[in-house]
């Protein structure tokens, strides 16, 4: 069968019918959950630079592949953020429309009652000499807060007395259409805050300062469009303290983490003294300090051949377990001949057959640092930067290796110079943020719960009455209700209002045992009403 | 005995009582069709079936739950059985007047389920209080203590609901749900620790892990109820499609049935027949797992936002695809699309349910899944 040509414009309206269904809308809404799984398996850059760099060590065959589709970005992927945009146009193209729909819905009155209303399942019917029921029905309705629309009798028409329409819930929309909209305002918040924000991260040691300058960061990484004012705060690290789980099968386990800070809001301002800790973050103006790591530096001093002290610092180790069993390195490209240590730190020192030097606790109450020094070109006068966490050990000599407790030193060979340990100190990691969407989603957040609200909770229902002629002086009344939404019963509601005009109870106890599903679909109720947007969007 | 002893004994006293409840549930599903919904018997409405169709109110009277579309006659007797018997609930779940005796078979064995299963809910809270009081803080900062507090939520929700309506049929899966989760708990999952990582130092915890854990607890019994009406939608379409060939032999085109797959077949069909007996009908079942994943799905969402709050002041950033964020907002989608799915054509019914299961099993693998096996940020199990 060939069907009627389409033309381009055919084309695009169909697309964009297709685009904006409900079923279109579900897929992709399925597809976003499907396409979030890799990014919870797989490791992460923007979250792990690290680990990523690991998983492709060990797969190496595999990782390629998998870098070249951003397997290790799914969230920042081309490919995600497809569906979520084509979920968002979607969803705007399904809500826009229904916006307007609704707002003249609010303003215009209640459908009239069906003619035949007592076809209408759980109509009431009665007649009585009441001359009055449409008045008290309406009263007895807008003082349960029902919208009532009222139609007098018509001349032209012998069959009705008049009608009365009233509706309840029309909030259910509202809120429906109000959840939707909030998550565009997520989405907003979000990207304002990823293209006009700014995120660094800094690890300071104890005793050491931190001003709020690009230089100073270790890593930076500022949106598209942000400004680069940075907050003229600085701060020294004064002391950082944590503690252990000392006992029990949580052994080890942090405890508490707590940092204390010197702070000055600005080059001139007095200090004060701050306490951040994991979540109580330091609020600065426009930016906010979290605590988000923290480790060893061992206060190393090195001299040379000549005796000179060439290096005498707090050093920062990384940890690489549990109870910060940590590495570091030490360049001493000053000394005579040039000096380079690569250690290990452990703040109590445990050794093994198997693992070796490692800490069997993450408190220091044990330190030792085990350090092999070494000697050579450390190949920093080439110009090219080199990794400071890291020594390359090729065509390097072996000068000493030994243990240190604090306050110990190793000699090395043939006078080279010594190694000291002086003390242990720690250091804390950093995470300085800004972000100028954070309020936009918090109240896109809120309006999203408070509209998901409405619209599950808020039952949508309409009630009718018909007052037709049965007699000389006698009226013969019909109640009836249609629920409009899902499991929404409506009967209560009718057999409140019979009960208020004074019409016959039902011979059985009305709702005695409250059945869980009144409602049948509320499609079929909607076709019926012949209304268009029966679609929860 | 310390208080953690006390919280320990009640957990395990719970798990006994919970353990005598589900044999009591069991034996009452033995006995059969014990602790349905009943229709309410038709009003005096003017309601003509033909002309809105299954509108408010008519779906439950117009079929018989449990003998709809049977042109048995057996079934026929026993629904009007039903309908005279003193199964007829006055909606409450306790115990039956008493000048309704005797008790249908199962029914008072059911009854003795749901006293228990309030005993046993008495003495998990009881411990779950007491091990808050030990530990001074919310008794929900590790794996051990979270899975107790979602067994709390399950029952109490389950509890819940029974005050208003009858579910006793819902007894057997709930008991047995949370006995799994609570042996798993106390075996796998102990924590002697009462001291929390910093993270979740925080008041934070309260807000953030109790709308979660209340959240899991509902979705639970969702799941159930949605599990129970696959099988009762099968036995209702397996009976439908039996009438059908009953009426008219030519009808049953497919070939003689015969092998180990139809043999599988009408095993299950049989199974499915069983249990749905035991049941309200699928429309009641659809509904009910509806109300309890509607009402829960803004608190969820509520508990994915306070999280995220939470994040922002705990680690920087609201929002970190952390596997345990990942999840949250894997089992946010699925649900949402559940609720999508049952107003959407040609996805209400089997596949919405099936939507809603798989929300279900998303929320399993938020909580169990992300802690034990992935690291992140959220990998605070104590194991």
């Amino acid at each position: 069968m060939v069907g009627p040509r389409l033309g381009p414009v055919g084309w695009l309206r169909w697309a964009w019918r297709q685009l904006t269904s409900m079923r279109t809308a579900l897929l992709l809404l399925l597809l976003l959950a499907l396409a979030a799984i890799p990014g919870s398996v797989l490791p992460q850059r923007p979250a792990d630079p690290l680990a990523v760099n690991a998983w492709i060590a060990a797969n190496p065959g595999i990782a390629a592949l998998l870098d070249r589709v951003s397997l290790f970005d799914v969230f920042g992927s081309p490919w995600f953020s497809a569906i979520y945009l084509l979920l968002f146009i979607s969803l705007m193209g399904c809500v826009v429309p229904r916006l307007g729909v609704h707002w003249s819905a609010i303003r215009s009155p209640t459908p009239p009652a069906p003619r035949r209303l007592d076809r209408l399942s759980g109509a009431r019917a009665w007649t009585t000499a009441d001359s009055d029921v449409l008045t008290r029905a309406a009263d007895a309705l807008r003082a349960r807060h029902w919208r009532v629309s009222l139609s007098a009798a018509q001349p032209g028409d012998p069959a009705s007395r008049g009608w009365l329409a009233a509706e309840r819930g029309v909030a259910r929309e509202t809120g429906n259409l109000l959840f939707h909209v909030a998550l565009v305002l997520v989405l907003i918040g979000v990207a304002m805050g990823g293209s006009l924000g700014w995120k660094g991260t800094v690890i300071v040691r104890e005793g050491e300062g931190f001003s709020d300058m690009l230089t100073q960061y270790d890593s930076f990484a500022p949106g598209r469009f942000a400004s680069g004012d940075l907050p003229p705060f600085s701060f020294t690290l004064t002391d950082f303290n944590a503690s252990f789980e000392r006992t029990g099968s949580q052994r080890g386990a942090p405890r508490s983490f707590s940092a204390t800070l010197a702070y000055r809001s600005a080059p001139d301002a007095p200090v004060e003294q701050r306490a951040v800790s994991v979540n109580a973050p330091l609020r600065v103006d426009g930016a906010k300090v979290f605590l988000v790591g923290h480790g060893y530096a061992p206060h190393i001093r090195l001299t040379d051949s000549t005796g000179r002290v060439v290096f005498d610092d707090t050093v920062v180790f990384l940890p690489q377990d549990g109870n910060f069993t940590s590495t570091g390195v030490v360049k001493a490209p000053d000394a005579q001949p040039q000096l380079g240590v690569q250690a290990l730190f452990l703040p109590t020192a445990g050794l093994d057959a198997v693992r070796g030097p490692h800490s069997t606790f993450p408190a220091p109450d044990d330190p030792a640092l085990f350090a092999s020094v070494l000697t050579g070109d450390l190949g920093m006068d080439t110009g090219r930067p080199s990794n400071v966490f890291a020594l390359d050990t090729e065509g390097l000599t072996q000068l000493g290796l030994g243990a240190l407790r604090p306050g110990e030193s190793l000699k090395l060979a043939d006078g080279q110079g010594t190694l000291t340990l002086v003390d242990v100190s720690r250091w804390a990691s950093f995470t300085i943020s800004h972000d100028p969407g954070k309020p936009l989603v918090l109240a896109g957040a809120i309006a999203a719960i408070l509209g998901l609200s409405m619209s599950l909770f808020i039952r949508r229902r309409r009630i009718w009455v018909r007052v037709e002629p049965a007699g000389p002086d006698a009226t013969r009344v019909v109640v009836a209700g249609l629920a409009r939404s899902e499991t929404t019963d409506v009967a209560a509601d009718v057999e409140a209002l019979v009960t208020v005009l004074g019409g016959p109870p039902t011979s059985r106890e009305p709702i005695a045992q409250k059945p869980i599903a009144q409602a049948a679909s509320p499609t079929a109720v909607d076709a019926h009403m012949a209304d268009p947007h029966q679609e929860e969007s | 005995m310390t208080l953690v002893q006390w919280s320990n004994m009640l957990v395990y006293a719970s798990m006994a009582m919970y353990s005598v409840a589900m044999l009591a549930f069991a034996a009452a599903f033995a006995a059969g069709r014990t602790s349905r919904m009943d229709p309410a018997p038709g009003s005096e409405d003017l309601r003509t079936p033909v002309a809105v169709g299954a509108a408010t109110g008519s779906a439950q009277a117009v079929t018989t739950p449990g003998s709809g579309g049977s042109d048995d006659p057996a079934a026929a007797a026993r629904a009007a059985a039903r309908a005279a018997s003193p199964m007829i609930e006055d909606g409450h779940a306790g115990g039956p007047p008493a000048d309704r005796d005797p008790l249908p078979p199962g029914r008072r064995a059911a009854n003795i389920g749901m006293s228990l299963t309030w005993l046993a809910f008495g003495l998990l809270v009881a411990g779950l209080i007491a091990r808050g009081v030990w530990a001074d803080r919310a008794p929900w900062g590790n794996m051990y203590e979270f899975s107790i507090a979602w067994v709390v939520a399950l029952t109490g929700v389950f509890l819940a609901v029974s005050v208003r309506r009858d579910v006793r049929w819902l007894g057997l899966p709930v008991t047995m749900v949370s006995l799994i989760a609570l042996g798993v708990a106390v075996i796998l999952l102990y924590n002697d620790s009462p001291q929390l990582v910093p993270a979740l130092k925080s008041y934070w915890l309260v807000i953030h892990v109790s709308a979660a854990i209340i959240s899991g607890g509902a979705f639970t019994l969702g799941a159930v109820a949605t599990a129970l009406f696959l099988v009762a939608d099968r036995a209702e379409r397996d009976r439908r499609s039996q009438a059908v060939t009953d009426l008219d032999p030519a009808a049953d085109l497919e070939p003689a049935r015969s092998g180990v797959r139809a043999r599988i077949r009408a095993t299950n069909s049989r199974a499915a027949a069983a249990v749905a007996e035991r049941v309200p009908d699928s429309g009641t079942l659809d509904a009910l797992a509806y109300r309890v994943n509607a009402f829960v799905f803004p608190l969820w969402t509520f508990a994915v936002i306070a999280g995220a709050i939470w994040a922002e002041d705990a680690w920087g950033r609201y929002w970190g695809w952390d596997p345990k964020e990942t999840w949250a907002f894997i089992t946010w989608l699925v649900y949402a699309g559940y609720l999508h799915a049952r107003a959407t054509a040609g996805w209400r019914g089997r596949k919405a349910a099936m939507l809603g299961l798989l929300g279900f099993a998303c929320f399993v693998i938020n909580f169990f899944g992300v802690n034990l096996f992935a690291s992140g940020l959220h990998s605070y199990s104590g194991m």
